[in-house]
């Protein structure tokens, strides 16, 4: 057997690659369905009109040109939109990391009593709301309508990232260490801030990016909230009312923006919001998988 | 006897604890300080808004306030079940939802088992990252590249089955088609994403389960279905439960994005309907109780989902 192994490997490996390629294939496939997308509206958003009106578009730019993306950049209604998005999303990232750590620190710890009621609290809302009006009557009596509050307050305590953060300080950190540090007679702030919190950079950074992904894409609560102040509108909202609805061409949000080519502008305005995601997402990747992860954890 | 017993129980530890509290707030009352912020947080933006269900009981009217509107009892509710707007959300909402589920739910589990057979692991990074990649759009941005692929005009996908000598589908402008693409649009946006839990269950398996079965002779096919797949399938029950108790729920940020004027069949939902009726038209008391009722359902379909699992052996949620 050995010594034909040459000739009769050949077509025996054979057989088991075709499997093998044929889920190599398929897996193809299916990124490429994810990809392509992406690469269509970005060669269209550098295509010159003309070739885009002709239908002559697919992968790669025709008649390169940034003309689109000159206009965003002069159009001060989507800088401003951007602008916005941006505070508003640093403001609710660092707000919700400080609410997380806040409540899941003293929930980690076997010695505090009282927890499970306070952890039922918190986590009760994961299950049952109020829902969309009572949130809304409540965001209006508190005087939050309009103003970059009502996109940063309501939505920064999470109690799915709490749960994951509790996790990881239960069985990240060692009791001993703790201990140890309170013989040498340190207190809960400070084994918080010189011992828990450098311990678990990489959980923080993990939640950090869910918290500012989900920020930055969310629309509903802005179309909600900011119903007068245009001024306010955060990058979503604003690309819901330049995009989506002006794709049926039955109302258009008024713009400085001259929509001389409804479609190259359209194309770059999408990828000029999913830059910054794109930008960061191979770097964050891990992190994300990470999280998903420790939040498959269950208690 | 019984009653003797029952108050002695439950008196000691009670007393203990009263007695005990003081000094574990003096003892830990940094803790106590710290989970004071979002403890207050949840009370005002999570509790808060939830004694707001009241006015599903109400004939509320904004110029009365919350306390001065007239009770109403059950009213809302009969003229909310009696609107043919409502059966309709209810019908849509479990169409759009359970055939979501079907496809949604699915798909991740048939992608990470076809990953998981992957030897090299090059190959299959470079693929994650790309199927994880629509998970990190905005719903708005999702709903714009569907226009821009899926448009009956210059749709490159309608380009491309002219060029083939097709004729133009008009994939987002017809009530049917709308559907597929809002099923198709959801699988795209969430599959790669959803492979992740399954592969963490997946790289737990003992490797010398899969060494045993090839040894007894079993192909590719017999180790995925009688390894791989028993192996996530609490991974599996965990989240169908989960994707059950949002069967009455729906994303309204991705309809919104997805909808358009000329196909309203499938687009009036329960959220949908939440927002026409309570934010654009002001009619908070009906909102409030469609709210309500799909909250209630979707607790006891969680509920209800969790008892069937526990009693088929499994793990469940609750």
């Amino acid at each position: 057997m050995k010594a034909t192994a040459g000739g009769s490997a050949v077509p025996h490996k054979a057989r088991i690659d075709t499997w093998e390629f044929l889920i190599r294939f398929a897996i193809i496939v299916v990124s490429l369905i994810c990809l392509l997308p992406f690469i269509h509206v970005v060669s269209k958003s550098l295509s010159s009109d003309s070739f885009v009106i002709a239908n002559k578009v697919f992968l790669w730019p025709q008649g390169f040109t940034i003309e689109a993306y000159r206009k965003i950049f002069a159009d001060a209604s989507i800088l401003r939109s951007l602008y916005i998005t941006v505070i508003v999303t640093v403001l609710f990232t660092i707000l919700g990391m400080i609410l997380t750590i806040c409540a899941a620190y003293p929930l980690s710890r076997a010695q505090f009593k009282g927890r499970r009621v306070i952890t039922f609290i918190f986590l009760f809302t994961m299950y049952f709301s109020g829902g969309i009006i009572p949130d809304y009557m409540n965001i209006n009596n508190l005087g939050l309508m309009d103003t970059i509050w009502s996109l940063v307050l309501p939505l920064s305590f999470s109690a799915f990232n709490l749960l994951i953060m509790k996790t990881s300080l239960t069985h990240g950190i060692p009791v001993s260490l703790e201990e140890s540090a309170r013989i040498d007679g340190a207190g809960h702030f400070r084994i918080l801030f010189s011992i828990v919190l450098p311990l678990s950079k990489p959980i923080m950074a993990t939640l950090a990016l869910f918290y500012a992904v989900g920020r930055w894409n969310a629309y509903q609560d802005a179309l909600f909230y900011i119903k007068h102040e245009i001024s306010l509108r955060p990058l979503q909202l604003k690309l819901y009312y330049l995009v989506i609805q002006a794709s049926e061409s039955f109302q258009l949000e008024a713009t400085q923006v001259q929509l001389s080519n409804p479609e190259v502008l359209k194309a770059s305005v999408v990828v000029f919001a999913t830059l910054p995601i794109l930008c960061v997402y191979p770097f964050v990747q891990k992190y994300f998988v990470q999280g998903v992860m420790l939040g498959a954890v269950k208690e | 006897m019984k009653v003797a017993s029952a108050s002695q129980t439950n008196h000691s530890p009670l007393l203990k604890k009263k007695q005990g509290f003081g000094y574990y707030l003096q003892r830990d009352w940094q803790l106590y300080l710290l989970v004071m912020l979002p403890l207050a947080f949840v009370i005002v933006f999570k509790y808060l808004p939830m004694t707001g269900l009241v006015i599903a009981f109400k004939d509320y009217k904004i110029a009365r306030g919350f306390w001065g509107s007239d009770w109403a009892g059950m009213e809302v509710f009969q003229e909310l079940f009696a609107k043919a707007d409502f059966i309709k959300a209810v019908r849509n909402t479990l169409l759009l939802n359970v055939l979501d589920l079907c496809f949604s739910f699915t798909m991740p589990i048939v992608l990470a088992l076809l990953l998981n057979e992957v030897k090299s692991i090059r190959f299959k990074r470079i693929n994650q990252t790309i199927l994880y990649l629509p998970h990190f759009l905005s719903w708005v941005i999702i709903g714009a590249i569907a226009y821009q692929l899926l448009s009956e005009g210059g749709g490159v996908v309608n380009n491309l089955i002219e060029l083939m000598g097709g004729t133009r589908i008009p994939f987002l402008q017809e009530d049917n088609n709308w559907l597929i693409s809002y099923l198709a649009i959801g699988v795209w946006q969430s599959m790669g994403w959803g492979t992740i839990i399954y592969l963490a269950a997946m790289s737990g398996i003992n490797p010398e389960m899969y060494e045993a079965a090839t040894v007894d002779g079993a192909g590719r096919w017999r180790k995925v279905w009688n390894i791989t797949l028993p192996s996530i399938r609490a991974t599996i029950v965990t989240l169908l439960i989960m994707a059950l108790g949002k069967v009455m729920d729906g994303s309204f940020e991705r309809i919104y994005a997805l909808q358009n004027k000329a196909t309203t069949e499938f687009t009036t939902t329960i959220p949908v309907l939440v927002y026409r009726w309570g934010i654009e038209s002001g009619n908070f008391s009906r909102a409030t109780a469609i709210g309500l009722f799909q909250s209630v359902i979707g607790i006891i379909l969680v509920i209800s989902a969790d008892r069937v699992a526990k009693k088929l052996g499994e793990d469940g949620i609750l």
